[in-house]
């Protein structure tokens, strides 16, 4: 947990040649004549009345977002929000309707059917929520699939398999076929079929929601095990916001195919954009996520405070409630230049603490 | 009939659940209400317009449409005799068939002591062969099949069955995969080639057979063209099924690993394809079985030819053993192929019973596995103790020497060439073609005496109480009116494309001038179909819910299913007379057993969960049969009619040699009469347009009103 | 033709080997059914007798391929065809002779008129003879039934579910076209025509309805089996007269009487072979025929078993076609 606070203290670079993946303005249609329809009014319609009027569905709705290198990138909402859809509009498994994709600056929807699968096979690679595994290979031939697809000799493909198998867990198993094993040991063999190429950026598209919640449990904490020893670029595709908060750098949520909001997961949890969002969040532990930026207060006096170290903003407010309850008055919060943005008391951890205890409603809480 | 044509709607490629758009338009509340209305229109307008413009052609008259096609084949005729293409293509390619199998022949059935492998080396070369493919259990079927044909007199015909049967599968598989293949890629292939594949299925074979005959000469090649044109479709339509089929999400992963197309098919698809594939082989296994009696006909080597010549002179027990011989040979190929295929699946990754109700729930809805009786241990079989690759290899390699040395020896001596005749030896002897179908015309003979009075007051109620009024209404008013009822019914109850559909099979009815004779034949079909369903839910539900019932009952089907309907022509006639009624009851004797597995598919796969739900209420046994467990298999219920329905319609043939008339009889006619060749060709478009038209309703129907 | 059933005694088999060795020279596909090339004789070589599938045919072609078996070593066999594709067979060169022809003046006139490539090779002595007929115990029970003018008085006995309130008349084995619904329109009969189907048809609504004594009546002809075993009575409808079917639609007579005679194939008709003769001068009686067929169809004797055994019967009409 908190190494993924020294990771979300990074700020992300907006500028798109410096990205990891950038998408600007991507757009799918399903219809017959989704083509023809991009530009018109007709999109602003809401998908009821598109539905209605021309038998169009949309899936994405003008979407932007940039994922920097390294970074985790969740993708949030509920089923039928379009999550899935964009996450396979980025790979081109589905073709988008309008709007550019660039991966590490590359333009993939410029790209010919040749040229997109040789970054398929080496830059991109995804993890799917049923595994999508082979039947009739064995574990490791499943795994290698990807390094024997394009091209590589069997010798050093066996020992690139080897090692995912060993950096997933799964020795012991290389000789099963997929159906011997569980749901959890099948999705890491996913895990490792997608990290044997060595791609820039992984996708997942909610990979651990056929699971158990204790199998999720460990398999989240294995991304987070394997974010740390690869460090490759994760775009994270789920419906579950615990999963999403623990695991993202940043969130997007994702409503109607349209994006509702981007942010950190304190930022989401702190300032929801609107009632969906807030609804959305209502459950969460806040104590867990939110920092004291999102508690504290202007100081009362210049002075107020100056009695008890200082704390960053960016701690969470369950780690900071100690040093705050045990002090004898209102702690100051600073923010990563060391200069005083607030104070915090005990009243305003309190109120987040507590209410969670209280398991209130949302809308009558705190923030 | 065997498989039914093509998939209603077809999905949106490729779409994942959340893009997929909702569309499906409910049936209207209404619609009953509005086919009563067009009911009542309809008898309005045949008791008032009664016996107007119905269209009725006399038997011996034919038509422009009639006399042309009458004149192509008579040109195609003077073609065929040096033409490059009939003559020199054509001509080709039935030599080089006529002496494969000839060479075949010479090698495996003909009986010539002193050069070729004799029933003893045909025998063990076969059973080795099966215990490597297969194994024990197969081994053994396969010897005991092969040595009732011996005993019954039937080696060389029967293996000349097996060598036709195999040949035109082997063909069918070149031709049909890549066919499949291709069309599982393309959507566009796929409705370019349905309905070729339709009329292929549904055009009787006796309304092309002479044409064909003339290409390829009577013989062994013309039984192969005639096997191939019938056994193919259901390989092209379950290939390209079971590739579709293949998990969304697998294929989708591979694409983002970025494989090309070749790597998708060979890697992905194919593989996981396979289970289904082998089940299209055995469906083209069957469906080319069934074709031996037609191939007779032409010549063709086989088991047909005792069957045709005993029809002749009335023998129903020379005909029933003949007929038994392809029965056991089909059970024989169908259990030795499954097993096989089983074998060569990966340990873990052994799929049992083929038929299971998860297969026909597909969109092409494939026929049906053969005897499940005869399907299901395929993969029992071995316990833990496998052998190693090195000792597996050992013990066949050891077993392969007596089999060569019984082969080197059938070919030195005569009673090991040709297959002894035991018909004096006491108990085996009884076995043999002679007292075996003694006995059986004797049973036959009790039976009808028996029961002809009951069956004769049985057939005069159907007639007359059914049958006659609705051929009356159907058929005795001006075409339009059924024209428009048949379009309101199909719009009704499918929506437009149906309806289109329709309009386009009702044109073609027209256009070949027997619009009178299609409703005739109509008529009968939805007879038939009716009391199809009857048996095969009372029969199916009994099934569904005992498994013994189920074990008894299901050899009694798959034997009607594959038994040559010519075997129980005589007995039929015997009992209903030369009436349309006995050509229902062909057709219901060949359509009960399909339909009937299907039914108890559907009631067997009925969640258990729901069951023990609906008994914790405490229902009765009825109820459980009427309010949970036929509503549950509703689904397989439309699958059984509409199947029902198309083999029904693939008997109508059979049907105009005992007494059916109308569209029936006119084929055959054609088939016999060089002058009503283009009236019986015709009549053979009629049917195809009829099936279609039938199956397409039913198709569209079932999407609605099926989930 | 269940030519899997025919087995030739072992010993003589085993004589056979030798002499099939060396005729065939290994190559040849030689087919089961006892066609054993006896030594002697002209040089034959191959017999292409179709076989058309009614059970008079398969009397003639198997008498005529018996005798060009045993008497000139020809090595037999029997394709089993319909007769327009026996016709085509014989255009083609893959069938040498078709043994008994009822009519068809549609293919004589395309294949013997017009290709020549098909030869008429004389008639078989047997009378064709189409019409209606009545089970025996009909026409004991009312003698006046075989005049067709009583028809009328008798239709409502001949009701059945199939005839819509009228006389049923059974029709319809498929290969012959006839005049029946004409028939029955210019007669004036209360009659309907109703299509049985097939042979098999036919035969099994005599069998039912002399055994049940039910009323029947329908289209049969003679030569046929089926006279060895039920002497059916014909109708006599008004008498034929040269020229009366002349129109289709106006007939009001009885079918003409065919002569039933022989066709070969004229690449084989030049070919010398000493079977050419046979097949000319092959000729016997309506009586001949039917006893050969009953032997096969009701004794359940392979063809070729009936055939040795008419054979060795009448060694002087054999040698007649020999001579």
């Amino acid at each position: 947990m908190t190494d993924l606070a020294v990771d979300r203290a990074r700020t992300p670079q907006s500028e798109a040649s410096s990205s990891a993946l950038s998408v600007r303005g991507l757009w799918k249609v399903f219809g017959p004549n989704a083509e023809k329809l991009v530009g018109t009014p007709d999109l602003e319609l809401s998908r009821q009345e598109l539905q209605a009027k021309s038998g169009h569905v949309i899936g994405v709705r003008d979407v932007s977002f940039d994922v920097a290198p390294g970074e985790v990138f969740v993708v949030m909402g509920l089923s039928g929000s379009g999550k899935s859809t964009l996450v396979r509009l980025v790979t081109r498994l589905i073709e988008p309707t309008a709007g550019t994709v660039l991966l590490g600056g590359d333009d993939l929807t410029a790209m010919g059917e040749e040229q997109l699968r040789e970054i398929r096979r080496r830059k991109v690679s995804m993890v799917f929520q049923h595994f999508g595994l082979l039947p009739h290979r064995k574990v490791i031939d499943n795994i290698a699939f990807g390094l024997e697809v394009r091209g590589e000799d069997k010798g050093p493909r066996r020992h690139r398999a080897q090692e995912m198998v060993d950096l997933v867990g799964l020795s012991g198993y290389e000789q099963n076929y997929p159906d011997q094993l569980s749901g959890g040991m099948q999705q890491r063999v996913g895990l490792a079929r997608a990290l044997a190429g060595d791609p820039a950026v992984l996708m997942f598209d909610e990979p651990f929601s056929a699971l158990d919640p204790l199998i999720r449990r460990d398999m989240q904490k294995e991304v987070i095990r394997l974010h740390h020893e690869v460090g490759k670029t994760m775009v994270f595709i789920t419906h579950d916001l615990d999963e999403a908060l623990k695991l993202g750098d940043r969130i997007l949520i994702m409503r109607d195919g349209a994006i509702v909001q981007v942010g950190a997961p304190d930022e989401i949890i702190g300032a929801p954009a609107d009632e969906y969002v807030r609804d959305f969040t209502a459950e969460v532990p806040k104590s867990h996520v939110l920092t004291l930026k999102w508690v504290m207060r202007e100081p009362g006096s210049a002075d107020e405070g100056a009695g008890a170290p200082a704390l960053p903003d960016t701690t969470v407010v369950r780690e900071a409630a100690r040093a705050v309850l045990a002090a004898d008055g209102p702690v100051r919060v600073v923010d990563s230049s060391g200069t005083v943005v607030g104070v915090v008391d005990d009243e305003d951890i309190l109120r987040v603490v507590v209410v969670e205890q209280h398991g209130d409603r949302p809308g009558s809480g705190a923030s | 009939m065997t498989t039914t044509l093509e998939p209603a709607p077809a999905p949106a490629p490729r779409a994942t659940k959340e893009e997929q758009p909702h569309t499906v338009v409910m049936p209207s509340r209404h619609t009953g209400r509005k086919l009563l209305v067009v009911l009542v229109l309809w008898l309005v307008a045949w008791a008032t317009l009664r016996g107007k413009q119905t269209l009725a052609l006399a038997n011996a008259d034919t038509t422009g449409l009639h006399e042309w096609l009458n004149e192509v084949r008579d040109r195609v005729q003077l073609l065929g005799q040096d033409n490059w293409f009939f003559h020199g293509v054509l001509g080709s390619i039935a030599s080089v068939l006529d002496s494969f199998v000839g060479f075949l022949q010479s090698h495996l059935s003909s009986v010539t002591p002193g050069a070729y492998l004799g029933w003893l080396g045909v025998l063990a070369l076969a059973a080795w062969v099966t215990y490597t493919l297969a194994g024990l259990r197969s081994t053994l079927l396969v010897t005991a099949v092969l040595l009732f044909l011996g005993v019954a007199g039937l080696w060389t015909d029967g293996v000349d069955t097996l060598i036709i049967t195999v040949v035109s599968v082997l063909i069918c598989i070149v031709i049909g995969l890549p066919l499949g293949i291709a069309m599982s890629r393309s959507h566009r292939t796929s409705a370019l080639m349905t309905p070729v594949l339709d009329v292929m299925q549904t055009m009787p074979s006796f309304a092309y057979l002479t044409p064909i005959a003339l290409f390829f000469g009577i013989g062994p090649a013309c039984a192969i063209v005639l096997t191939l044109i019938y056994a193919l479709p259901p390989l092209v339509r379950i290939t390209e099924h079971g590739l579709r089929s293949v998990a969304a999400n697998t294929v989708e992963a591979g694409r983002s690993l970025g494989v090309t197309k070749g790597q998708l098919l060979r890697q992905v698809q194919l593989p996981m394809a396979k289970r289904t594939i082998v089940v299209g082989i055995n469906q083209s296994t069957m469906a080319a079985l069934s074709m031996a009696t037609i191939a007779a006909l032409v010549n063709g080597p086989g088991l047909g030819k005792p069957v045709v010549a005993a029809l002749q002179s009335l023998n129903v027990g020379a005909a029933s053993v003949a007929g038994l011989g392809i029965v056991l040979i089909a059970i024989m190929l169908d259990r030795t192929t499954t097993a096989a295929s089983e074998r060569s699946a990966p340990a873990g990754q052994r799929v049992t019973a083929v038929s299971s109700p998860g297969f026909f729930r597909g969109p092409t809805v494939v026929m049906e596995k053969l005897p499940r009786w005869a399907t299901e241990e395929g993969g029992h079989g071995e316990p833990a103790k496998r052998l190693t690759p090195g000792g597996r290899r050992l013990v066949l390699g050891l077993l392969l020497v007596p089999a060569l040395v019984a082969a080197y020896y059938s070919t030195l001596y005569l009673q090991l060439s040709q297959f002894p005749d035991v018909s004096a030896v006491p108990l085996l002897g009884e076995l043999t073609s002679g007292p075996l179908s003694t006995h059986i015309n004797d049973l036959t003979t009790a039976v009808v005496d028996a029961l002809s009075g009951l069956t004769n007051g049985f057939k005069d109620l159907v007639t007359l109480g059914m049958l006659n009024p609705l051929q009356s209404v159907m058929s005795d008013l001006p075409w339009w009116v059924m024209a428009l009822v048949l379009l309101a019914v199909a719009y009704l109850l499918g929506g437009w494309r149906p309806t289109v559909v329709t309009a386009v099979c009702e044109a073609v009815i027209l256009g070949t001038g027997l619009w009178y004779d299609a409703m005739v034949t109509l008529t009968m079909t939805i007879v038939a179909t009716l009391l199809v369903m009857l048996i095969a839910v009372v029969l199916g539900v009994a099934m569904g819910r005992g498994r013994r019932t189920d074990t008894v009952i299901r050899p009694f089907l798959d034997g009607f299913q594959t038994i040559p309907a010519f075997v129980y022509l005589v007995p039929a006639l015997a009992l209903f007379a030369a009436t349309r009624f006995t050509a229902i009851m062909a057709a219901v004797a060949y359509a009960v057993p399909i339909a009937t597995k299907l039914v108890a598919d559907g009631v067997r796969g009925v969640s258990p969960t729901s069951v023990e739900a609906a008994r914790s209420t405490g229902i009765t046994r009825w109820q459980m049969i009427s309010k949970v467990q036929l509503p549950m298999a509703r689904e397989a219920l439309v699958l059984a009619t509409n199947q029902g329905l198309l083999y029904v319609l693939s008997m109508v043939v059979i049907g105009g040699m005992v007494g059916g008339g109308s569209l029936g009889y006119l084929i055959v006619q054609g088939f016999v009469q060089g002058q009503l060749f283009g009236k019986g060709l015709a009549a053979g478009i009629a049917i195809t347009a009829l099936g279609i038209m039938l199956d397409r309703i039913a198709r569209y129907a079932a999407a609605r009103y099926g989930r | 033709m269940p030519r899997g059933t025919t087995r030739l005694p072992l010993i003589a088999g085993l004589a056979a080997v030798a002499l099939g060795l060396a005729a065939c020279g290994g190559g040849n596909i030689e087919q089961s059914g006892g066609s054993d090339t006896a030594a002697g004789g002209k040089d034959c070589g191959d017999l292409r007798i179709a076989v058309n599938p009614w059970t008079g045919y398969v009397s003639n072609a198997h008498v005529i391929g018996y005798v060009a078996k045993t008497k000139l070593g020809c090595n037999v066999t029997y394709p089993d065809v319909k007769e327009e594709v026996g016709w085509q067979g014989m255009a083609s060169g893959s069938i040498d002779t078709i043994v008994e022809n009822w009519g068809h003046a549609d293919l004589t006139k395309k294949y013997i008129t017009e290709q020549k490539t098909v030869q008429d090779a004389g008639l078989t002595g047997n009378q064709g003879i189409i019409g209606w007929y009545v089970p025996p115990w009909m026409a004991e029970k009312y003698p006046d039934i075989t005049n067709w003018e009583n028809l009328n008085k008798y239709a409502d006995m001949f009701k059945t579910s199939e005839s819509g309130g009228k006389g049923q008349l059974l029709d319809g084995d498929p290969s012959y076209v006839t005049n029946d619904e004409a028939l029955v329109a210019n007669l004036k009969l209360d009659y309907k025509v109703v299509t049985g189907g097939s042979e098999a048809a036919l035969i099994t609504s005599f069998r039912q309805a002399e055994k049940n004594k039910t009323p029947l009546l329908a289209y049969f002809y003679d030569p046929q089996w089926f006279f060895s075993e039920m002497k059916l009575v014909k109708v006599d409808l008004p008498k034929y007269t040269d020229g009366c079917d002349a129109d289709a639609k106006k007939v009001a007579c009885d079918y003409p009487p065919y002569a039933l005679n022989k066709l070969i194939a004229t690449k084989f008709a030049e070919s010398g072979s000493p079977a050419v003769d046979l097949i000319k001068k092959f000729q016997w009686t309506n009586d001949d025929q039917n006893a050969v067929s009953e032997m096969i169809a009701n004794q359940n004797m392979t063809p070729d078993d009936a055939a040795k055994k008419w054979v060795e019967a009448n060694p002087d009409k054999v040698a007649a076609w020999l001579g």
